[in-house]
């Protein structure tokens, strides 16, 4: 298990460590500044704080000694005349992903944004550049919408660590799509999905993933948290095929974790539907899988099981090893130490909990 | 010559921010100009777009301005223009 546990929350990040088997608050960060993503970068340790100031713009702010010093960065932006439709000029509303280039590309980061544009730096941040061939894909103005958020958003960037030009990206709403050249052209990687939101729920485009994860030990073995269920594919998204249980738990949700160590091995933060979205019938879980969605186990010791509407966002779940975090809507952070067997908290009283990493 | 006053809430990432006189002809003019002044600051008011952020507003002489795409409001020489938030969220 990494000893850090990142935190962006809707007032501020939180960092903990793990000492001796305690978690202690480590730094604090941004007071009263909602934290949409923070982010270390595994590669050299930075850490990335994706700020929602609620009055003066999105900001990116960075951070090479461990939260104790900031240094701005220029957000990213739209080039002037953009726009999401036609007449709605296109600014950077959210900053809702973000992930580094990998080690061939040591000055690489991607950034995903709400209204829709993907970001690319090779400066290590100094500097961030709209991906125009993903801007100007055809589907985008007129097939693309909000979910979750206004307009559409970019929140999950997968990068494949066998080919780091490689990439999976969520949209919602869009679906998933892929690159194979580092972002000069796209494919539509939706086959299998279902929107029952749509007129027709099996339509190329439109889809909402809410998350997009990889095995680590199999990048291949792609996962996604859906609005309209969890799907898995095994042949790097060129396929999708639902793993949702008909009657149990394991269906609606936003986040998803896959194990470092096992493909088959996934976790989802099961929510009560679409409509409603608090924890279902007032008690939270989390649910495993340790045979590629085939069967969900809920793991509910140590989790409350009475009076409870949390539910998790969709990057505010993560493994390490054997360890499995979670926050909640509500504030709460819970971390277990055997794969969700049984949880321990770490602190109730946490503002709302936008993203989990564990760190170095 | 216009002056250019602040809410005291952008102080916390502009420690110097104290009432500036401006030489610009419109509103966009002054905003760079203050960004000269501030480096930085110009982009916590607009956006990439040139739009005034939602949360943000422009008072001349005691008027919000009207604008808020373009910025076209006028002024005069003697004008006191009040950068300040809406006081919105929670």
């Amino acid at each position: 298990m990494k000893p850090t546990l990142l935190l962006g929350t809707r007032k501020g990040l939180v960092a903990y460590h793990c000492n001796n088997g305690q978690w202690q608050v480590e730094n604090i960060s941004f007071d009263g500044v909602p934290v949409s993503i923070a982010y270390a970068d595994p590669r050299n340790g930075t850490w990335w704080a994706c700020l929602d100031h609620g009055h003066w713009g999105v900001k990116l702010q960075r951070s090479k000694d461990r939260g104790k010093s900031w240094e701005e960065v220029a957000a990213p932006a739209y080039p002037e005349g953009e726009e999401v439709k036609d007449g709605v000029p296109a600014a950077t509303r959210y900053i809702w992903a973000m992930s580094h280039g990998g080690s061939n590309y040591t000055s690489r980061l991607w950034l995903g944004t709400d209204p829709g544009g993907l970001f690319m730096s090779e400066d290590e941040g100094n500097s961030f550049k709209l991906v125009e061939s993903l801007w100007n894909h055809p589907s985008r103005k007129t097939g693309w919408f909000g979910g979750g958020r206004d307009q559409p958003g970019i929140h999950s960037i997968v990068v494949d660590p066998r080919d780091e030009n490689h990439i999976h990206i969520g949209i919602s709403c869009a679906g998933v799509f892929e690159t194979l050249d580092g972002g000069n052209t796209w494919l539509v990687r939706n086959k299998g999905l279902r929107a029952d939101f749509l007129p027709d729920p099996t339509a190329d485009m439109g889809h909402d993933p809410h998350i997009l994860v990889a095995a680590p030990t199999n990048p291949d073995a792609l996962w996604q948290q859906n609005h309209c269920g969890i799907f898995r594919s095994v042949d790097g998204a060129k396929n999708w095929e639902e793993v949702s249980e008909k009657e149990g738990a394991a269906r609606f949700g936003f986040a998803m974790a896959v194990a470092e160590d096992n493909p088959d091995q996934a976790w989802v933060a099961p929510a009560n539907s679409d409509e409603i979205r608090v924890a279902i019938k007032g008690s939270l879980c989390i649910c495993r899988t340790d045979d590629g969605g085939k069967t969900w186990k809920e793991l509910r010791n140590g989790l409350p099981q009475e009076n409870c509407f949390d539910i998790v966002y969709r990057h505010a779940l993560a493994a390490s090893g054997d360890a499995v975090a979670f926050g909640t809507t509500t504030g709460n952070l819970f971390i277990s130490n055997d794969r969700g067997e049984s949880w321990a908290v770490i602190n109730n009283y946490l503002p709302m909990v936008y993203s989990v990493q564990f760190a170095d | 010559m216009p002056v250019v006053k602040f809410t005291k809430a952008l102080k916390r990432f502009f420690p110097t921010l104290q009432d500036t006189p401006a030489e610009g002809a419109s509103l966009p003019e002054i905003l760079s100009e203050m960004d000269a002044h501030y480096p930085g600051i110009k982009n916590y008011l607009i956006d990439e777009q040139g739009g005034l952020r939602k949360h943000v507003n422009i008072f001349i002489d005691g008027s919000m301005i009207d604008n808020r795409n373009t910025l076209g409001d006028t002024f005069t020489a003697g004008s006191e223009i009040y950068i300040i938030q809406a006081l919105s969220g929670g």
